[in-house]
Formats: structure tokens, C-alpha cells, sequence
């Protein structure tokens, strides 16, 4: 994918950018510059199916909030979530902290590389579906190991989940997020041992 | 043990509707206008009386902390924000208040900014979160169209907007200043204090920044009384705090419980018990990666609340209970845990920039014993030489673990490395 001449924010995005400046008192707009990046990501991943950020997109966010670009830069680049090279139709979010490490996410990571036949954290499939990063504590850790691709977490991960939702997903399904072995949230499995006393409505 | 009549967060695994339909049968909401007219300092010292900890890792007192605010709105306006950028790896509560029981935070969030005279308040959710910010803005949504918050919000007289700003991947953005940074705009580093925030915060103005979970448990706090909520606990660790059980158990998950619960006891009654039972236990890391961790001995008795795990020179944190059982290669637990802090350091400080990555660096060298034994207490000097040397508390939560690992387990180390040694030398004796 090469890198677009022109950004400017269409009608859909345009309309989530006045919201988005209007909870900012008058002068702090600068405050906007995280939404307006999502923004502005969101609208590249929705029009060419990768969700990432370039310059011209950063250079509009600096004018429409009468900031110095290199100001945006620094944002975008300090934050994780800002894409600034182009990523794949699923970004498959690996959580490798201790807590997913420690119930699997080493299987998770590798069940994702054989699926996609990526061979490193940070690359994108050859059929540019599926880009791989490793994340950090993503804080669904009773729900561990985690997978996010793209909003949405995938919890309770193993190797054959790992691949039947991969699967899925190229064959354009969007399989329901959360656990994956079926229980109840954050509650044990095979059911919740408090709040049983809570009349259900 | 606990009882579900005295649970706050009755809606945890999202069994029942989050809505406002749902939180009112749960209690929510009702009698906030009677609450707002007891006034500022009735409903402060009432939360001082409490003995409510904050419930985001430091424990300081939330009723003081309210107290710092000016008395008095002068010129600048007071703010309320509300740090929802949950991030410690091993903590996940945040998160079910957030999408299951959201009402008690926006609940919360008008009181707290009630007593503190902020008209506007700000929740920053980190932005991994997308769903539950989704959740939470519909409960925002839902509470302004039925009059409980903005202009005269539930006709108290008081005008109060409530924001859900999404924060963009930064795990320091949990640290009160970086978060105000961040929420104006820039890159989240850290700012010296003082000044406090309750001095200068958001835009310069008078701020108080408090965990979601603190600011969830208040309603419930004001509606039963601090008799109630202070009575549940131990004396100093006051009322119930909701725990994260991850790793090594049968069940991992959440549970709403009193402080000073026996660790041993939270486990074996809510996560199923350790895998292959208690004796298969290595160690538990009991608040959160920033905390040491416990050996078997120690948690074998350990009470899990502020003061007897600062005893035992740990702490509670967050509550996000890590299990390891003896299957844990715990030397790269703890390493993985270096690899976090150094990605997530700001880079602001020297001693955070360079001093995680060398830990980080000795650290996998570790793992593998590819090391000295007598690099064992420089790296345990090193974490000393740079906790307490910078601006924010990143880096003693980076040296912490360490610190933890080479107390309990150095003889571990030591094997490792003399494994390692031993195994290099035997093409050589082979020859």
C-alpha cells in the first residue's frame, strides 16, 4: 500500500470530530488529538480495509485542531494503538504479558503463525488479511490467554481456537467476542459461586 | 466470608441488564438528590469515616483525597477524573464494572464531583477497552436523558457533564499525571510533583484523579453508611474490594470479596484451587505485576489487605492475584514482567529509559544462566541504585519483581547458571 497523497475527514467521520472536540473546553481542543487520530484510522481501515495512519492523515488532525504537526507525530508515535505503517484486514493482537504467558500465550502466539504463515510479530500475511503484533497486558487477565483482533477480545484462547476463529474470519464471518469456552464473563467456569442470590429479572 | 447482601458490584459477570432499567432494581440511583443535599462536607467526612482505601494499587484514603480539593471554587473550575486506564497486568475489575454494572461509576462520578464542586468530570478508559467504553457511553447517554446528570442534575440544582475520553495504548497513561497529560493532548509523561494535581491538574486547574472502583463503590458507600462499609474488613483496610484471580487455578476469575480475606481461602473457595492442588504452588504474585511476589510459606497464612501484605514487604496493589504453580519456570515470569515495564517506560527519566532495558537484558540472560552468579546482587544493586530516582513509580514497580524473585528464589538462579556453565563445558571435557 503506498502512502496517499490527500486525507480529509468524510461526512461520517466529520460528524464523530465535532462530537469528539465538543467535550473539550474552548481553546483545549488539543485534548481531541487521540479521538481524532482513532478517527482518522477508523475512516482509512473502513474506506481501503487497513486501519492505519499516514502523514497526511496526522497533518490534517494538526490543522483541523491548530496544532504543530510534529506535536501529532509525537502522539501518534508514542501511542501503541496508532497504526503508522499500513496493517492487514485483521490485526491479530497477541497478549504476551505474564498473566497470558503463564495459561498459554506462547501456543496462542504460535497458532497464529502457522494459521496466517506469518513468521514474525509485526508482519503481514501474504494475502494481507492478517497483520501479528504482540501486545501487552490487555487486562482481561482471569480471561487469559487473550487474542484482540482488531476491537474486539477473544478470551480463553487454545491453539484450535486459535484457528477455527481465523478461519472464520477470512470466510467474513465475525464470530461473537469474549470467552471462548463458553462461560459466563469473568465468572469461573461452570458457573458463578457468588451473586446467586440476585433475584434475575 | 462475604455474603451477597453486603456485594456491591451485584452485576459483575453481566448476568442482568447494565441499563438503567437494571441498575435501578439493583439500587442504583436511588435517593442521589437526598444524597447531593446532605452537602459537600457531610458526604466527604461520611466517606473519610468509611475507611475507604483507594482501590487502584496506592490505598491512600479516598475521603481525604477529596478533601484536598479548594473548599472554594475560585477562578479556575474543579475537575473530577476518573482513571479507567486499567493496565496492571493481573487486574481486570475495572473492566466488569465498566460493561456490567456502568451506572455505579456515572453514579459515582456526579457525587464525587458533587462534593468536590466539579461541574465536569472525565473518564479516561484506555482504549484497548472499546467495548466497554461503548457500554459505559451508553450508560453516560441513559443518565443524561433521564435528568440524572447534566444541567440540574437529578434536580439537586447542581449542573455536572460527564465525558468518556479513550485513551490509545499507554500503560503509563495509569499514572495520575501522565493520564492528565495525556488528556490534554500530549505524549503521557509524567509530571513532577508538586505540584499536586489537587493544586494544578487538568488545564492547570484543581483536579482529583481516582480509580474507577473507588469512585463505583461511593453510592453504595453513602446509602448504607460508613457504619456498614467500615465493619466489613479489618480495622484500617476497610470494607470489600474485588479480586483477580489469573494463572495457575482451576477457575480463573473475578470476585467482589472483604479485605483481609486469607489468601489461601479467596482461592481455594472462588478459583477452584490451585492446579494439582495448594502443595503444587510455587508462588503468587497478590497485587498486580508491580508488587513482589510471595513465596509458598508466606501464602500459606498471608491475609490479603493493605497492611499485612505490606508486612511481609509486598502489597495489595490492585488485587490482581497472579498464581504460579511449580510447573512455572518463575525466573521467566518475572523476566516477561521486565520485557512490560521496558516496553511501557515513557523514556523520560534515565534511570526508567536505560535502567529497565539493562534489567530487562540481565533479566533474559538469567533465564537462560547465561551469567555470573556474582551478577545476581549487582542486578539487585542496580534495582536499588534506580527505585525512588525518577519522577514516577514505573521504575520501582520495573525493580520490585526483581527484587522479589532474587529473595525467594536465588537458589534457583544460582542452578541456572551453574547448568548453564556446566553444559558449556562438556564438549570440552568431552575432548
Amino acid at each position: 500500500m503506498t502512502e496517499p497523497t490527500a486525507f480529509s475527514f468524510d461526512a461520517e467521520s466529520q460528524a464523530l470530530v465535532d462530537g469528539a472536540i465538543a467535550k473539550y473546553p474552548p481553546g483545549k481542543q488539543a485534548s481531541a488529538v487521540l479521538p481524532l487520530l482513532d478517527i482518522a484510522q477508523r475512516q482509512i481501515g473502513r474506506l481501503t480495509g487497513s486501519a492505519w495512519l499516514p502523514t497526511v492523515a496526522m497533518d490534517e488532525v494538526g490543522r483541523v485542531l491548530d496544532m504543530p504537526n510534529i506535536r501529532v507525530y509525537e502522539v501518534a508515535t508514542f501511542y501503541l494503538m496508532f497504526n503508522i505503517k499500513p496493517v492487514g484486514h485483521f490485526h491479530l493482537q497477541v497478549c504476551g504479558t505474564t498473566p497470558c504467558w503463564l495459561r498459554g500465550s506462547d501456543e496462542v502466539a504460535r497458532a497464529c503463525r502457522e494459521f496466517t504463515g506469518i513468521k514474525g510479530y509485526g508482519e503481514t500475511s501474504a494475502d494481507g488479511y492478517f497483520t501479528l503484533s504482540e501486545v501487552e497486558c490487555l487486562g482481561a487477565c482471569v480471561n487469559a490467554p487473550v487474542l484482540q483482533v482488531n476491537d474486539d477480545y477473544y478470551e480463553d484462547m487454545n491453539a484450535p481456537r486459535v484457528a477455527e476463529l481465523l478461519t472464520a474470519l477470512k470466510r467474513g464471518e465475525h464470530p461473537l467476542r469474549g470467552p471462548m469456552n463458553g462461560r459466563q464473563n469473568s465468572a469461573p467456569e461452570g458457573g458463578p459461586a457468588t451473586l446467586l442470590t440476585i433475584p434475575a429479572e | 466470608m462475604l455474603g451477597d447482601q453486603d456485594r456491591i458490584f451485584t452485576n459483575l459477570y453481566g448476568l442482568h441488564d447494565p441499563g438503567l432499567g437494571g441498575a435501578r432494581r439493583r439500587g442504583d440511583w436511588d435517593g442521589t438528590a437526598a444524597i447531593l443535599a446532605r452537602g459537600h462536607d457531610a458526604i466527604i467526612d461520611e466517606m473519610k469515616a468509611s475507611g475507604l482505601r483507594g482501590r487502584g494499587g496506592a490505598g491512600f484514603p479516598t475521603g481525604m483525597k477529596w478533601s484536598f480539593m479548594p473548599k472554594t471554587v475560585g477562578e479556575r473550575p474543579h475537575y473530577l477524573v476518573v482513571n479507567a486506564d486499567e493496565s496492571e497486568p493481573g487486574t481486570c475489575k475495572d473492566r466488569d464494572i465498566m460493561r456490567h454494572d456502568p451506572h455505579k461509576l456515572v453514579e459515582g462520578c456526579l457525587i464525587a464531583s458533587f462534593a468536590m464542586s466539579a461541574h465536569v468530570c472525565y473518564i479516561y478508559i484506555r482504549g484497548e477497552f472499546f467495548n466497554e467504553a461503548i457500554a459505559l457511553q451508553k450508560a453516560v447517554d441513559e443518565a443524561y436523558a433521564a435528568g440524572l446528570i447534566g444541567k440540574n442534575a437529578c434536580g439537586s440544582g447542581f449542573d455536572f457533564d460527564l465525558y468518556v475520553h479513550r485513551g490509545a495504548g499507554a500503560y503509563i497513561c495509569g499514572e495520575e499525571t501522565a493520564l492528565i497529560e495525556s488528556l490534554e493532548g500530549k505524549k503521557g509523561m509524567p509530571r513532577l510533583k508538586p505540584p499536586f494535581p489537587a493544586a494544578v491538574g487538568l488545564y492547570g486547574c484543581p483536579t482529583t484523579v481516582n480509580n474507577v472502583e473507588s469512585i463505583a463503590v461511593a453510592p453504595t458507600i453513602l446509602r448504607r453508611g460508613a457504619v456498614w462499609f467500615s465493619t466489613l474488613g479489618r480495622p484500617k483496610n476497610a470494607g470489600t474490594k474485588l479480586f483477580c484471580i489469573s494463572g495457575h487455578v482451576n477457575k480463573p476469575c473475578n470476585v467482589e470479596e472483604e479485605l483481609g480475606i486469607p489468601l489461601r481461602e479467596l482461592i481455594d473457595t472462588y478459583a477452584g484451587g490451585v492446579r494439582g492442588g495448594w502443595d503444587n504452588l510455587l508462588a503468587i504474585i497478590p497485587g498486580g505485576s508491580s508488587v513482589p511476589l510471595l513465596n509458598k510459606a508466606t501464602c500459606d497464612t498471608i491475609l490479603m489487605d493493605f497492611d499485612s501484605l505490606r508486612d511481609v514487604k509486598s502489597g495489595l496493589g490492585t488485587a490482581g492475584v497472579i498464581v504460579m504453580d511449580k510447573s512455572t519456570d518463575v525466573i521467566k515470569a518475572i523476566a516477561r514482567l521486565s520485557k512490560f515495564y521496558k516496553h511501557e517506560s515513557c523514556g523520560q527519566c534515565t534511570p526508567c529509559r536505560e535502567g529497565t532495558g539493562w534489567m530487562q537484558r540481565v533479566m533474559d540472560r538469567m533465564v537462560v544462566g547465561r551469567a555470573e552468579i556474582a551478577e545476581i546482587d549487582v542486578l539487585e544493586k542496580v534495582t536499588r541504585q534506580i527505585e525512588g530516582h525518577t519522577i514516577c513509580a514505573l521504575v520501582d514497580a520495573a525493580a520490585w519483581p526483581i527484587q522479589g524473585l532474587i529473595k525467594n528464589f536465588r537458589p534457583l538462579m544460582e542452578e541456572r547458571i551453574a547448568a548453564y556453565k556446566a553444559q558449556k563445558s562438556l564438549p570440552m571435557a568431552a575432548e
